[in-house]
């Protein structure tokens, strides 16, 4: 077959295994890290193997490279899909899969080894950040170039989620990452204090907003109504709360930073954006729930589609509880504590990781020429382990973090602290062992897919596909 | 305008994205910047001296904000617990920031002077030495390693060059003051200068 007739999925398989591979790698990171928590002696003295630089390790490998794998997959699948054009720029895909691949390794090193900036969700040092920003303007490139090829009139809505998300990150990333380097492994930001915490988290904040959100977005437009064979519920609720997320989204960093010494006005603007960014969330979440208007019957037979609904729903969970956390008086108590642990891991394995597995569950047969994955069951198996550990995992935190947050603001009848820092860090103990517990089985389902995986993908030979005419 | 217009744009798509994501942090970052409040130090701060900048780079590189913070809120039982609640012009000379968004272990902004130095000494080998239910790592290794003098003084030309107030003669006495320390000794200075610009009311 002609070369420029056929889709280029290899990048797109590269991408998807890779996903597999990183998301166990993440996820054991972070079992290992909740033990350490509540065993210390795990630590083992040994500098590279100390919590404080395995746990910038495990939210990299988890937010970019399982995350930023299934993007880069899913977003140069849905481009070719829905724009009904070979991938532009083949060479230039090929160097965003190693590059990013390299970005990845990188961190794994640098990581343990102390190499850091120190801000949260931006670790890596400036010769990474610089490779970062070359391979993200690659992938725009060839993002954008392929939609600008399309052959038909329309740019289908996944498209816009995905768009946005690159654009936004790069933008996010430059400004974040702004250093003067002394050595090849030491920089200092070039903003101080109150200023770089609200540049950190005017990026911290929208890696959230828009790596883990936009994107998977993007991810549930394609996929949901492709699994349900169902278009999506409505065009034009899809309009309107895509351009109200990417606005309103990019006000809410400074619920991070509340009751800090950052300005007042500041956090009052973070708050209020915040709680409005409420609308636009639900408005997704209800788009890719009601695609399944008449397709309910299917969630009885596809446990592939049952990840995909968990999924939404997690995210119209955490989209809830994000705003109310972001008052600042549910945040009097919820900052600093377990309850954003909770928060951010019903985001993180109920949304992004269980749309991820969807996802893939209904585009790696597709890459393998294959019409279903080597076993349904074990899918189902999978979905039953994902949603007792991120139940668990949440459930856990939530309750950690509400009782440290009392225990910490509780006073004596003659206004002394009832309670010393130390009882209150104890008192968490069991809630650590329930929280492993549940990531353990969280982690357990990963297992299960990576032998699914492979018996999809070991016994067969890729297939060219051929480019669909418009209809 | 029609939306269609834009879909079928993709040129207008992106410009209109960049211009929608532009506007919120455009609005919360640039009068920050220009504001006195947030960039200008209180009084008795001062640029961290060459042995507590090193002890300061050990706790960022160490990672020390995935547990502890260093910002106390305006809440009775954090100043109760914590001491004086943070200002802003108590960071100014911090690169990075480190407020930190969790505290599995207490806060450290007012933690200066609080314990002697042997206690921090101690505390960082074995902590569980000292408290039984702790959960942190210990650090033993800090007291190993020493610092580099060369790389110490390139650290504050480059911090002068960024515009924090270093003298020549700090520069040029900066090796001198971090000769023959080791980490474990940086960052206890760090560690126990931390907050003392104002003091805890007992």
């Amino acid at each position: 077959m002609d070369k420029a007739a056929s889709y280029n999925d290899t990048v797109v398989r590269q991408f998807a295994i890779m996903t597999v591979i990183w998301g166990v790698v993440g996820m054991l990171v972070g079992v290992v890290i909740a033990a350490q928590l509540m065993w210390p002696q795990l630590n083992f003295d040994v500098p590279f193997l100390t919590y404080s630089r395995l746990r910038p390790l495990h939210t990299n490998a988890v937010i970019f490279a399982f995350g930023g794998s299934a993007l880069f997959a899913t977003s140069y699948y849905v481009v070719q899909r829905t724009c009904h054009v070979r991938l532009a720029l083949g060479k230039l895909a090929a160097f965003t899969f190693w590059g990013w691949q390299a970005i990845i390794v990188l961190a794994a090193i640098t990581l343990p080894l102390g190499i850091t900036q120190s801000k949260e969700y931006a670790e890596l040092e400036w010769p990474i950040d610089l490779l970062i920003a070359v391979v993200w303007v690659a992938y725009a490139l060839v993002f954008f170039v392929t939609i600008g090829k399309r052959r038909v009139k329309h740019i289908y809505v996944a498209n816009w989620f995905y768009g946005a998300f690159i654009i936004t990150v790069a933008v996010l990333h430059i400004f974040n990452n702004l250093a003067v380097p002394v050595t090849l492994t030491k920089s200092y930001i070039i903003y101080t204090g109150v200023v770089d915490a609200m540049m950190q988290w005017w990026y911290g904040h929208n890696a959230v907003g828009f790596f883990l959100t936009a994107g998977f977005l993007g991810m549930m437009y394609y996929f949901v109504p492709k699994q349900a064979g169902r278009p999506v519920y409505s065009y034009r609720l899809s309009v309107v709360h895509f351009w109200s997320l990417i606005a309103v989204y990019m006000w809410a960093g400074p619920h991070h930073l509340h009751y800090t010494s950052l300005a007042d006005w500041a956090q009052t603007l973070g708050m209020v954006f915040s709680v409005i960014l409420l609308a636009p969330s639900w408005g997704g979440m209800i788009n890719g729930i009601m695609t399944l208007s008449g397709a309910w019957h299917k969630l009885r037979s596809d446990p592939i589609l049952k990840f995909m609904i968990v999924a939404l729903s997690f995210y119209g969970m955490s989209t809830f509880e994000g705003p109310m956390m972001s008052i600042k008086t549910v945040n009097a108590l919820s900052h600093y504590t377990e309850w954003t642990i909770g928060h951010v891991h019903s985001g993180a394995l109920g949304w992004v990781a269980m749309m991820t597995i969807g996802s893939l569950y209904c585009l790696i047969p597709r890459l393998y020429n294959r019409d279903s994955m080597y076993s349904t069951r074990l899918i189902d198996v999978h979905f039953w382990t994902s949603t007792i550990g991120v139940v668990l995992y949440a459930v856990s935190m939530w309750v950690a973090g509400i009782g440290e947050g009392l225990m910490s603001r509780a006073v004596n009848a003659d206004g002394t602290l009832t309670y010393a820092f130390i009882e209150i860090m104890s008192a968490k103990y069991p809630y650590y062992g329930m929280r492993l517990v549940g990531g353990l089985i969280f982690f357990a389902g990963m297992l299960v897919m990576v032998y699914n995986v492979w018996k999809t993908v070991s016994d067969r030979k890729a297939v060219p596909v051929a480019v669909l005419d418009p209809a | 305008m029609r939306h269609e217009r834009i879909e079928k744009s993709v040129n207008l798509m992106m410009v209109l994205i960049v211009i929608t994501i532009s506007i919120g942090g455009i609005v919360e970052l640039i009068p920050l910047m220009l504001s006195s409040d947030a960039t200008e130090p209180d009084e008795n701060i001062a640029p961290y001296s060459a042995l507590r900048l090193a002890g300061r780079d050990v706790y960022v590189r160490e990672g020390c904000y995935n547990c502890h913070s260093q910002q106390i809120r305006p809440f009775r039982s954090e100043t109760e617990r914590y001491g004086p609640y943070s200002t802003a012009g108590e960071f100014v000379y911090d690169r990075p920031f480190q407020f930190g968004s969790k505290r599995t272990g207490p806060d450290l902004a007012r933690v200066g002077g609080r314990y002697s130095d042997e206690w921090q000494r101690l505390h960082l080998m074995d902590p569980r030495a000292l408290v039984p239910q702790s959960n942190m790592p210990g650090y033993p290794w800090l007291a190993e390693n020493t610092l580099d003098p060369e790389l110490v003084t390139a650290k504050l030309e480059t911090l002068q060059m960024l515009g924090d107030p270093y003298t020549d003669e700090q520069i040029a006495a900066a090796a001198g003051e971090v000769e023959g320390k080791s980490e474990m000794d940086a960052i206890i200075a760090y560690l126990q200068e931390l907050g003392t610009n104002r003091r805890a009311r007992r």
